[in-house]
């Protein structure tokens, strides 16, 4: 029900015993809807139903006449097959690998974007678009989810077709049979590319790559505080914070795989115990 | 003639002890039909004729759990030539390939319907996301689904295993391997050997029971995949679709 009951008539009280009624100042019992506006489900909704039903089915038995489940050789603990590939709908996170350590892309990663993902409803303050698809009354909305969900589809898609022996990059058209020479791309961390330039030192160096690491995460969030205002607001202090860290943290890793691919930078933040 | 078979039909005493209903054709009986039976009392009895419209859902989360039924289905057919022992597995594999009737097609179907859960469960997230259904007062339904999404990941992840060829075991091998990462609880994490986890007791430790995968995680991964995660889904599922009764459909006005 998204209207409210301007007045409590009965206000609850527990210790009477109600019935399933309530009381709306409506005239029929469907909101804003007259009753002939609906339907019965059998057969309206159950026809569709089952159409779908029979499609699906219809639908793998044609897959299955092209494509077999696969059954490679007998597990064999000794044989490391080149490369090794999870299955497909995990691909996003073996390809992250290549840009983060194993507890960030394995473990962090995932959990952040499942904590990300209950958490959006609650981040999400603006009331408008239910029940139908707009992307102007909500563009941020749909911009971020887009923008996390292209990620993960990007990912899988190299991780699948562009990524050969050793997991190196291999175009479509590279020969997948032939190793590529590693020494090519030499990783690293950006806190001797400062030490290169600026001959400090490497602790200097790591200084200036964790004020980066922490700067934009500032930064990131206290300057749409500032440029955007209402929607602070309209947020409240935590939910603002909450929904920043999300944000900047997915923004960080469309960023470091743009570091990594073009510049070759390994890590960013480097401490004794963390790298990122 | 054919009208007079289905009257003896639908008025004999064994059609009315099973359905305490007539025939679906006036609209008492089809309300009946759907609230009487506990199998289609997950529907209302009416709906808004907009939310039939295929442009809103694509009946994406019916397809969803259309493909779990046929997972359950052929899984369980599965089971029936299945022993999770290492000795065994993969040759039971090899019987359902070439030797059993009917082994591959079943084999065919649940693999194939198992990666399009995957799939039909990132739609209906999309779908369920692109308009908006996750707000207010249905916050607590998206996190349902959100679980769903995780235990449907995982499901098809433990499955993985079962076939015990070198595809299952390293993709395994590897996904296992990053448990050992975990801060704090893992050998290789950060924070993990200093608060005293080893190969031998961490998390990977416990999700393999073992150091590496082997008759332990097998068993392991069967039990999670053929009892465990197909029931954690189930009951959620139960929850999600009571939710979406009782949080009203967000359909079109
Ligand atoms: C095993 C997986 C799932 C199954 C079988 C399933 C099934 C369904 C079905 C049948 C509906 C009715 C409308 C429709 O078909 O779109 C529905 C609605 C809904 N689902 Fe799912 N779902 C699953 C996973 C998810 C996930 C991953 C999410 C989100 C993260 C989600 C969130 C919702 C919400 C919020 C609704 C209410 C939509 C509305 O009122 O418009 N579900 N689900």
């Amino acid at each position: 029900m998204d209207e409210k009951v301007t007045r409590e008539i009965f206000p609850r009280d527990s210790r009477k015993s109600y019935g399933l009624v309530e009381l709306m100042k409506k005239t029929a019992p469907i909101v804003r809807k007259e009753p002939e506006d609906t339907v019965y489900v059998w057969p309206n909704l159950l026809m569709i139903e089952i159409i779908c039903a029979i499609l699906v089915t219809v639908g793998l038995m044609v897959l299955i006449q092209f494509e077999h489940a696969p059954l490679r050789s007998l597990a064999d603990p000794s044989t490391t097959p080149n490369p090794m590939r999870a299955p497909w709908y995990f691909l996003g996170l073996q390809e992250l690998l290549v840009y983060f350590d194993p507890w960030y892309a394995g473990v962090v990663l995932p959990g952040m974007i499942i904590v990300g993902l209950m958490l959006f409803p609650y981040l999400d303050v603006n009331p408008k678009g239910v029940g139908y698809y707009t992307y102007t009354e909500r563009k941020f909305a749909v911009f971020n989810y887009s923008f996390g969900f292209a990620i993960w589809w990007i990912t899988i898609i190299i991780g699948t077709y562009l990524r050969g022996l050793d997991w190196q990059w291999y175009w479509p058209w590279s020969n997948h049979l032939e190793h590529m020479n590693p020494a090519l791309v030499t990783l690293i961390p950006l806190h001797l590319i400062f030490v290169n330039w600026f001959h400090v030192s490497e602790g200097v160096g790591k200084l200036f790559g964790d004020i980066i690491f922490i700067g934009y995460f500032a930064l990131g969030t206290i300057i749409p505080m500032i440029v955007w205002k209402p929607m602070y607001k309209a947020m409240g202090l935590w939910r603002y914070l909450t929904f920043s860290f999300f944000f900047l943290s997915m923004m960080g890793v469309a960023l470091k795989i743009v570091l990594r691919l073009l510049f070759n930078i390994k890590y960013v933040l480097v401490t004794p115990w963390i790298n990122i | 003639m054919l009208q007079k078979i289905k009257n003896e039909i639908v008025e004999s005493q064994i059609f009315k002890s099973v359905f305490r209903h007539g025939y679906p054709d006036n609209d008492l009986d089809r309300a009946y039909a759907i609230f009487s039976s506990v199998f289609l009392h997950v529907h209302p009895v009416k709906v808004r004729r907009s939310a039939l419209r295929m442009r809103y859902t694509f009946c994406l989360g019916g397809i969803t759990l259309f493909l779990f039924i046929v997972l359950s289905v052929t899984g369980i057919w599965l089971m029936f030539y299945y022993t999770p022992y290492t000795g065994l597995a993969y040759r039971n594999i090899k019987d359902l390939q070439f030797v059993i009737f009917g082994g591959n097609l079943m084999r065919d179907l649940h693999r194939f319907a198992a990666h399009g859960m995957v799939l039909f469960v990132w739609l209906h997230m999309t779908r369920v996301f692109l308009t908006g259904a996750y707000k207010a007062p249905r916050e607590f339904n998206w996190i349902v689904g959100v679980v769903l999404l995780v235990n449907t990941l995982v499901l098809s992840w433990t499955g993985y295993l079962l076939p015990w060829d070198q595809l299952a075991y390293w993709a395994v091998t590897v996904g296992a391997k990053m448990a050992s990462y975990t801060p704090l609880i893992g050998q290789n994490g950060p924070w993990g050997p200093q608060l005293g986890f080893l190969p031998t007791n961490d998390i990977m430790f416990m999700l393999l029971g073992g150091t590496v995968v082997g008759q332990n995680a097998l068993i392991r991964f069967y039990v999670l995949h053929c009892v465990v995660l197909p029931l954690v889904v189930t009951v959620f599922l139960a929850v999600h679709f009571w939710r979406i009764r009782k949080d009203g459909f967000s359909g079109p006005l």
